[in-house]
């Protein structure tokens, strides 16, 4: 086949279904005209339009995250690829594979100012794991089949690959197939050492106040990795607490699961981790809203951290164990090695241990009351996770207080079916990555919770959903303010509520119907149940509009530059303990 | 004494690295980007066989800055090795300065005199200028930069360390 001549947008297309890509998400213009062309010609990779690039980025990221495939997209040159860079920027911090194929004007007009030019290299050079820029024809099917490896292969993450115009159109008969591709320096380690696994095993055999504390990396590891991690953590008997990232990585509802830690966690995740005397931090990064204040960051514990990503360990705590490794094949050796050994905890301090577990999840720090019509923002989700938990919905959110309650009320018993913007904090995400999620899994439920002021960020997209008839229902817990900037104002800044309020919103109802999908609103609690099971039987999309009350803050909450014991547990913890110095300027 | 994680460390550090269009920028971007400082930087093809550059970088920070400046840098794809040479034994380091100093009588001899101590060479010259070459550590171009002030200083241009380990060892 090597006469065979393809055009360098063919390539791209040969080289994308050969990657295994079905779907790309992506929007045209001048300088991918060739590849929408050679889209054209075919039928195998099918193109989702979206309405912005910004979307086609996270809708690529929710079809990323809720399959475990790179997420592809397709943009133009310009304003196409500057639209995509927060997606990018996102996919990076939350280590999501993805492949970005940007246009670009023809090579002889780089740098000269052209419509439509824009230094995409450059400027997405930050906010990429790689990125590339074809200059030559010749080396189009090397790069696209690096980028894949790249984008997949160690800590997972976006690759943009920049394409002129006139090597879109020049021709070659040099195309590669992916096995025939080999990256010359790219390597990361996966196998960790054995030395150090040794010691991390030994370190939990001896301990007494032990916790497994589990983040994305698990998740993005695979699933073999998440099946791994239950044995274990069943096997020692362990409480275990996950990162925003991690839910799903342990199932939900176990009884050994304390639910997620850091600012809005738990508050026994948050103590067990204080207390703990050896932290077992597999594929987690100790990032900011989950330690707290540094110094006084589980003080007294071993730590020992599995990670892909070497730059990870020692970044933000100092840990004694560091593993670098791929968290499926570490925990693979550490799992074994336990068995082998025939290791257990002692049971008398795993029993006192989880005795002080018990007493601190006693405090019921999810709890709230729910009386009169006015629909409370925390019952509104835990009802609508009831309601679905059956049908395994997958969940996306947007940013904000209605974020973190869906992280507190939804338990997820299995990974890949929660989505949101953790590292970023993208408001506008949940829309668009429902719109991937949904196109990657046609039959199933995907639920967007949403807050009024972030869907309003990208709700261009309700026309993509329009458009594809994807069934997807958007949950609007809509309390007519940026919840969590408010929530800080009143804290942080004596209740002076600068710019926060959701002014001039639309009738959400008829925008649902201006689109053709279903619009409806809820405003009692008592109508909550019938409405939401009416959502969930509609066939066809669906704009929930949730009317809930409007000044609920969200709790449990470490405030910015307290620690883990310093939890505030409800609205009057906040008055007796007022913010520090050093939290103030902290985001 | 500040206590250790706080000590302010200098290091030479040697990157090998795809010679590819951007490299440079990435690892520019990535100190810049990281708020990590840069006292040095030198990057060269060393190997057009297998289009490979070496970057050397004179850096600093505390002990946990610099691990994750050695981190940081390992992990951009088309970095090959990243060498910690002030750390991993001792090693040689070099800079080369172009120094033009203009003026005539005392002065003129005087730098001439300076220069032929330092061991500088006279790369050009006229009635009126001298440019001299100098290689040597960093510290003994400062000081013969230093003595050069006086004398019609006008001009310095100076390349950066460039360093290699001791011993029998390849990076």
């Amino acid at each position: 086949m090597a006469t065979e001549q393809l055009t360098g947008a063919e390539i791209v297309i040969r080289a994308l279904k050969d990657q295994g890509v079905d779907t790309v998400f992506g929007y045209p213009g001048g300088a991918v005209l060739p590849i929408y062309d050679a889209l054209f010609l075919q039928n195998e990779v099918k193109h989702i339009l979206v309405r912005q690039e910004g979307g086609a980025v996270h809708a690529a990221e929710g079809y990323a995250r809720s399959t475990g495939k790179v997420g592809v997209v397709l943009v133009t040159s310009g304003p196409g690829a500057t639209n995509a860079v927060t997606g990018l920027t996102d996919a990076l911090m939350d280590s999501i594979p993805l492949i970005c194929l940007t246009g670009q004007v023809p090579t002889h007009l780089i740098g000269n100012d052209a419509f439509q030019e824009a230094d995409t290299t450059g400027i997405t050079r930050p906010c990429t794991k790689h990125n590339y820029l074809v200059r030559d024809v010749e080396d189009l099917p090397r790069i696209m089949h690096e980028a894949f490896y790249v984008a997949q292969n160690g800590r997972p993450g976006p690759v943009v690959i920049d394409l002129p115009k006139d090597v879109l159109q020049l021709k070659s008969e040099n195309y590669l197939a992916p096995e025939q591709v080999k990256h010359r320096s790219y390597r990361p380690q996966v196998d960790g050492e054995e030395e150090q696994i040794e010691k991390a095993v030994e370190a939990l055999a001896k301990s007494k106040r032990p916790i497994f504390y589990v983040g994305g990396g698990v998740i993005n590891s695979g699933d073999r990795a998440t099946e791994l991690l239950t044995e274990f953590i069943h096997l020692t008997g362990a409480p275990c607490t996950t990162t925003l990232m991690g839910l799903g990585a342990f199932p939900g509802s176990d009884k050994q699961f304390l639910g997620m830690l850091g600012m809005h966690g738990t508050y026994e995740a948050n103590l067990a981790m204080y207390n703990c005397d050896v932290m077992m931090n597999i594929g987690a990064r100790f990032d900011d809203r989950v330690t707290g204040r540094l110094d006084e960051f589980s003080p007294d514990s071993i730590k020992v951290h599995v990670d892909i990503d070497a730059s990870s360990i020692n970044k933000n705590v100092m840990v004694d164990i560091p593993v670098i490794g791929d968290a499926e094949r570490v925990l693979e050796a550490m799992l074994s090695l336990w068995k082998e050994r025939k290791y257990n905890l002692d049971k008398k301090s795993a029993k006192a241990w989880w005795g002080r577990i018990n007493e601190w999840q006693a405090k019921d720090c999810l709890s709230y009351v729910q009386d009169g019509p006015v629909i409370k923002p925390q019952h509104a989700i835990k009802r609508l996770y009831e309601l679905t938990k059956d049908r395994k919905p997958y969940i996306t959110t947007e940013v904000g207080q209605h974020q973190m309650w869906a992280a507190q009320y939804f338990k997820f018993e299995e990974p890949k079916k929660w989505m949101t913007s953790g590292g970023l904090g993208t408001m506008g995400y949940g829309l668009p990555a429902a719109v991937g999620a949904q196109q990657a899994h046609p039959g199933e439920l995907v639920i967007d919770v949403s807050g009024e002021a972030s869907f309003m960020m990208n709700m261009q997209e309700l026309s993509t959903i329009a458009q594809y008839n994807l069934p997807v229902k958007v949950f609007i817990v809509n309390n007519q303010w940026m919840g969590m900037v408010r929530q800080w104002q009143q804290l942080l800044h004596g209740s002076r509520y600068s710019e926060s309020y959701s002014d001039a919103l639309p009738d959400f109802v008829k925008l649902a119907e201006s689109f053709g999908l279903v619009g409806m609103r809820c405003e009692k609690a008592e109508d909550l149940d019938r409405m939401i099971q009416e959502m969930i039987d509609c066939p066809r999309p669906v704009l929930f509009d949730c009317l809930v009350s409007q000044e609920e803050n969200c709790f449990p909450m470490i405030p910015s530059g307290a620690a883990h014991y310093e939890m505030l547990l409800g609205p009057d913890d906040s008055a007796a303990r007022p913010i520090s110095d050093e939290g103030m300027v902290l985001v | 004494m500040a206590p250790m994680e706080y000590l302010i460390e200098s290091r030479t550090i040697a990157v090998l690295v795809d010679n590819e269009p951007g490299v440079l920028a990435r690892v520019i971007g990535l100190f810049s980007g990281r708020g990590y400082n840069i006292e040095s930087l030198t990057v060269t093809e060393v190997d057009a066989a297998h289009g490979l550059s070496r970057i050397t970088v004179v850096t600093s920070g505390t002990a946990q800055i610099l691990e994750q400046i050695k981190a940081q840098l390992g992990r951009l794809v088309p970095v090959h090795r990243v060498s910690d040479l002030t750390k991993e034994g001792t090693c040689v380091e070099r800079e080369l300065a172009l120094i033009k100093v203009a003026g005539a009588g005392d002065k003129r001899v005087e730098a001439l005199r300076i220069a032929d101590i330092f061991r500088a060479r006279v790369v050009d010259s006229s009635h009126s200028h001298f440019v001299f070459e100098l290689t040597g550590k960093s510290d003994k171009l400062d000081v013969f930069v230093d003595l050069m002030q006086p004398l019609g200083l006008i001009d310095v241009s100076r390349t950066g360390v460039v360093a290699i380990s001791r011993g029998a060892k390849a990076l």
